[in-house]
């Protein structure tokens, strides 16, 4: 494993799910921060990327919060986030919020050009390839719209998890398709969504994989929600875990602490 | 009045008035030029080859075929093509002078009667004007010599062609369209209908598989006249 | 046709637990985007040609006054009529006029949305017109008197004891031993009936896949030949267009035809592509005498010089709905109305309002796939956000829903109350799930719950657990 030369200060970009309900997550992302040779820092001042507002169509209130975040990460070298979704939003769309107003839009794209979602982070910009991560057991894993779509994430998490000892990765037939967590789609209209991860989760237990892996907690909340209705005994982490080998100490999504 | 409100709303929407003079030039000049688009290279191929390619996508569609040397021996093909489908040899044929030059008392058995398709005709045998490699399809425009329910009404439709007129891409042939019609009203160059034709007829619609032969012909077979070779 | 968008929530739910509709989606659902897939692969040069797609398309919207212009003229030149329809009521009474004027009995009909979109069938059934549906899903529907539920694929909805059921009841002349076992079997019925139809009828009305404004022709696109039926052999061919349907040259047109098919069904081209131009020529041997175009914009003009004109490129190839998941799970009756899948998201608030077709663009998840194989790349949840700020602007959302989201914005807004607000929460949450690290049910959380396990927060926040690291705490 070779280190850039240069230590670049790197911003995290925490996420509201991994900030209450995933904190692990965020530690994972900053061990693997640092082991990619970056300073990592924590802004104080986040809060939300904005998308429930932005999706709920309450342009303004996103619009508050993006300046907010330009305001708290654009001294940064780079913005990272666990989450293709929250990092589609800051790469994708927050320039957009401010079409009318050309000093904040040129602000906005400057740091959408900075940020990156972690695993293609880690791949792309840092040209990692390992950190020595072990893992016994075999694995399928969910692309992420957001990530997938807006943000190219597709080989780089294969490319990660290809390196970590004793961990086998098994495709499930349609790895590309939703599975129905949409943000408040999923509670606005639980019939469909309950319906599509029901598919999503057939998929999933159908390769026989011992774990499921993603990189937005949305999805794998949604997922690991379902998978245990259904009484599967498949466990559901964020990819980031894996990497930073804390699956040892961590319980898996909703496992809670009984085992 | 729908028409000045449409157009109202349209220049509303686009927030100006007509266009002014030197833009609609602009506009005239592409119209006049129609400049093609790009052209997939499946196609850029010599002329042996585009035949080659138009009847290995002829058959991918489920089209059928025999090449034969001279306009001659098309009776022949056409009558060994009926026997081994098990057809009757009475057929609507297109009154086109290329089928008309052809000898077909060579095949005695084979009944033809001119003219456009009658609901009770079950062959058809229809002149092809041009083909287009890159899909496998048939260009057919209407014209008194070549009617249009020919390509419809019959089960079994059969295609004269000259591997002459097997051209590469869709702009190619309309190319051939517009120069052999040349002197035709300006912008109206088309005949009443053109009918590019890639394969039988089908539909998917019960319960989303394939069958042939929905409405227009359960069989499609071209008799291809190889007349550059040599 | 009727508009049942505000019942979309209630329609998916029926739609969801309706045995015969899921065992035709699990059918169907792969084949599309198989075949699209399949077709696009051979064809290194697809996503180029998409861009040409929507630059043509943007171009001839910019200038659809001119193309529209040039388009009448040559029509005109070629000695068919060109009306114009504001509304679906102009539309209507023009289609009826001509009817009545050559008095027409039947009219055969090939499969076109705008002529849903305008219920052409029962105003012409009011005035004792006989309209047949030619499409084979079309008549099947037409005598089910359903909906079509798929833009292309009308009865893909349907199963063949469905067929079977239908044509026993309708057509009372069938012998008693006639088997429908094998598909081939409905189709050979369906195509003898039918063939009756196309021979006896007097009009003959089709839609049109485009318009082209050099030629003045209008392209239709089918595979079962029953459009090329229904304007060859009556005396008078109607077609039905909206004013977007319009591109500049066959040039153009090639290029849009390169993505039609291979959007659609995977077909490099589907069987019967056709140009038509004006009326019968003198000593034609067939083809119509009167050839009829009737131009509707019913609300599409509104949509121009507004965020939602990029909606106007839309070909109507239906990929968006073969690869939309809400739609394979929900399928097309659901949502209402005429348009379903992404493109109905979009284009069915513009066309009956959003205050009607709210849910519309409300229930997609963003995926985004939709957007991904559009063949003129119109960037569907974009619009779909759109209408979603327009729903907002115009307070038609739930109060509810409003009230969360201004509280939650409120908070969000403010980085200190929203540490305090989420450490309470999660540390809550994680000491009420306890060990089991879940919750199968919770009060205001019923949406998720219903389907759902709840997974419980691990305990205290990211920020708590960091700020006590930073003082060498942890």
């Amino acid at each position: 494993m070779t280190q850039p030369a240069s230590r670049p200060r790197v911003a995290l970009f925490v996420t509201c799910l991994v900030d209450m309900q995933r904190p692990s997550v965020g530690f994972a992302a900053i061990k693997l921060l640092e082991a990619a040779g970056c300073d990592v820092e924590v802004p104080r001042a986040q809060t939300c990327c904005g998308q429930p507002a932005y999706n709920s169509g309450d342009r303004a209130t996103a619009a508050d919060l993006a300046r907010g975040i330009v305001e708290a990460f654009s001294g940064y070298d780079y913005v990272v986030v666990p989450s293709g979704s929250c990092g589609g939003m800051l790469n994708s769309h927050m320039p957009h919020l401010f079409d009318n107003d050309p000093n904040m839009k040129a602000r906005a794209q400057a740091l959408a050009d900075k940020t990156f979602e972690l695993m293609s982070f880690l791949v792309d910009e840092r040209g990692m390839t390992e950190f020595g991560a072990q893992f016994d057991g075999s694995v399928t894993y969910h692309d992420s719209c957001a990530g997938l779509r807006e943000l190219d994430v597709k080989t780089q998490p294969r490319e990660l998890l290809a390196n970590v000892e004793g961990l086998s990765l098994v495709e499930m037939k349609e790895p590309e398709i939703c599975c129905g967590f949409g943000g408040t789609f999923c509670v606005k209209y639980p019939d469909i969504s309950t319906r599509m991860v029901s598919d999503k989760v057939a998929d999933i237990v159908s390769t026989g994989a011992g774990t499921l892996l993603a990189g937005d907690m949305g999805c794998l909340l949604n997922m690991a929600g379902r998978l245990q209705r259904e009484g599967h005994g498949v466990k559901v982490r964020h990819i980031a875990e894996v990497l930073a080998g804390m699956t040892g100490e961590l319980p898996a999504i909703g496992e809670g602490s009984a085992s | 009045m729908s028409r000045d409100a449409i157009f109202s709303a349209i220049r509303r929407g686009l927030r100006r008035g007509e266009l002014p003079a030197d833009q609609t030039l602009g506009l005239y000049a592409r119209l006049n030029a129609h400049p093609r688009h790009l052209i997939p290279a499946r196609s850029r191929l010599p002329h042996p080859q585009q035949v080659d390619l138009f009847l290995r996508n002829l058959e991918k569609e489920f089209g059928t075929y025999n090449r034969v040397m001279r306009a001659r021996d098309v009776p022949a093909a056409i009558a060994d093509y009926l026997a081994s489908q098990n057809l009757p040899t009475e057929m609507a044929i297109a009154p086109h002078p290329e089928l008309r030059a052809i000898d077909w008392s060579s095949r005695p058995m084979i009944t033809l009667r001119e003219g456009r398709a009658e609901a009770s005709d079950l062959v058809a045998v229809q002149h092809g004007y041009a083909a287009i490699a890159e899909t496998g399809t048939l260009m057919l425009p209407a014209s008194p010599q070549r009617p249009t329910t020919l390509n419809l009404l019959c089960d079994t439709e059969i295609v004269v062609l000259r591997a002459s007129r097997v051209v590469g891409a869709m702009e190619e042939a309309w190319d051939m369209l517009r120069y052999e019609r040349e002197g035709m009203v300006a912008g109206n160059f088309l005949p009443r209908n053109v009918m590019f034709v890639t394969g039988p007829s089908r539909s998917a619609d019960i319960e989303s598989t394939l069958e042939l032969g929905a409405h227009g012909p359960r069989r499609l077979h071209v008799v291809l006249i190889d007349d550059t070779a040599g | 046709m009727q508009i049942n968008s505000p019942n979309f929530k209630a329609r998916s739910t029926a739609e969801i637990a309706n045995t015969g509709l899921q065992k035709a989606l699990v059918r169907t659902r792969p084949r599309f985007p198989a075949a699209r897939a399949a077709a696009v692969e051979k064809l290194p040069e697809f996503e180029q040609l998409r861009d040409i797609g929507r630059d043509i398309k943007n171009h001839t919207l910019a200038n659809l006054d001119f193309y529209l212009e040039t388009w009448e003229r040559n029509v005109l030149n070629a000695g068919g009529h060109v009306h114009w329809a504001s509304t679906a009521e102009d539309a209507r009474k023009i289609v009826l006029d001509i009817c009545q004027r050559v008095g027409a009995k039947t009219v055969t009909k090939g499969k076109s949305m705008i002529s849903e979109e305008l219920s052409i069938n029962e105003h012409l059934e009011k005035h004792g017109i006989t309209p047949v549906e030619t499409d084979l899903g079309e008549y099947i529907l037409q005598i089910r008197k359903e909906a079509p539920s798929h833009i292309i694929a009308p009865a893909f909805h349907l199963n063949r004891e469905d067929w079977e059921e239908s044509f026993r009841k309708v057509h009372t002349d069938l012998p008693a031993d006639r088997t429908f076992n094998e598909r081939r079997d409905i189709l050979i019925e369906a195509r003898t009936r039918l063939r009756e139809k196309f021979l006896a009828a007097d009009v003959g009305i089709t839609g049109a896949n485009f318009l082209i404004a050099e030629t003045g022709s209008n392209v239709i696109v089918t595979n079962e030949g029953n459009g090329d039926l229904t304007q060859t052999l009556p005396k008078v061919h109607i077609v039905l267009a909206s004013i977007e349907k319009v591109v500049p040259t066959l040039e153009d047109a090639c290029n849009m035809l390169r993505l039609l098919a291979r959007s659609a069904t995977g077909q490099d081209m589907s069987v019967y592509t056709t140009f038509s131009t004006g009326a019968r020529r003198p000593g034609d041997l067939d083809g119509p005498e009167e050839y009829h175009v009737v131009v509707v914009d019913n609300g599409r003009s509104a949509m121009i010089g507004t965020e939602f004109q990029e909606m106007l490129r839309c070909i109507r190839c239906a990929a968006c709905m073969n690869h939309c998941p809400v739609y394979q799970t929900v399928g097309g009756h659901s949502y209402g109305w005429v348009y379903p899948g992404p493109m109905g998201s979009v284009l069915t608030p513009s066309l009956i309002g959003v205050d009607k077709a709210g849910h519309l663009p409300n229930a997609s998840t963003f995926c985004g796939k939709c957007e991904s194989v559009c063949p003129v790349k119109i960037p569907l949840p974009k619009l779909m956000r759109h209408w979603r700020e327009r729903e907002f602007e115009r307070h038609l959302q739930p109060m509810g829903v409003r009230t969360n989201l201004a509280l939650w914005a409120f908070v969000a807004k403010r980085p200190g109350l929203y540490r305090l607000a989420t450490r309470i929460a999660a540390k809550g949450l994680a000491l009420l799930a306890g060990r089991k690290g879940r919750f199968s049910s919770l009060p205001f959380a019923g949406g998720w719950t219903k389907g759902r396990e709840l997974p419980a927060p691990e305990g205290d926040t990211f920020f708590a657990r960091y700020a006590k690291q930073q003082r060498g705490e942890a």
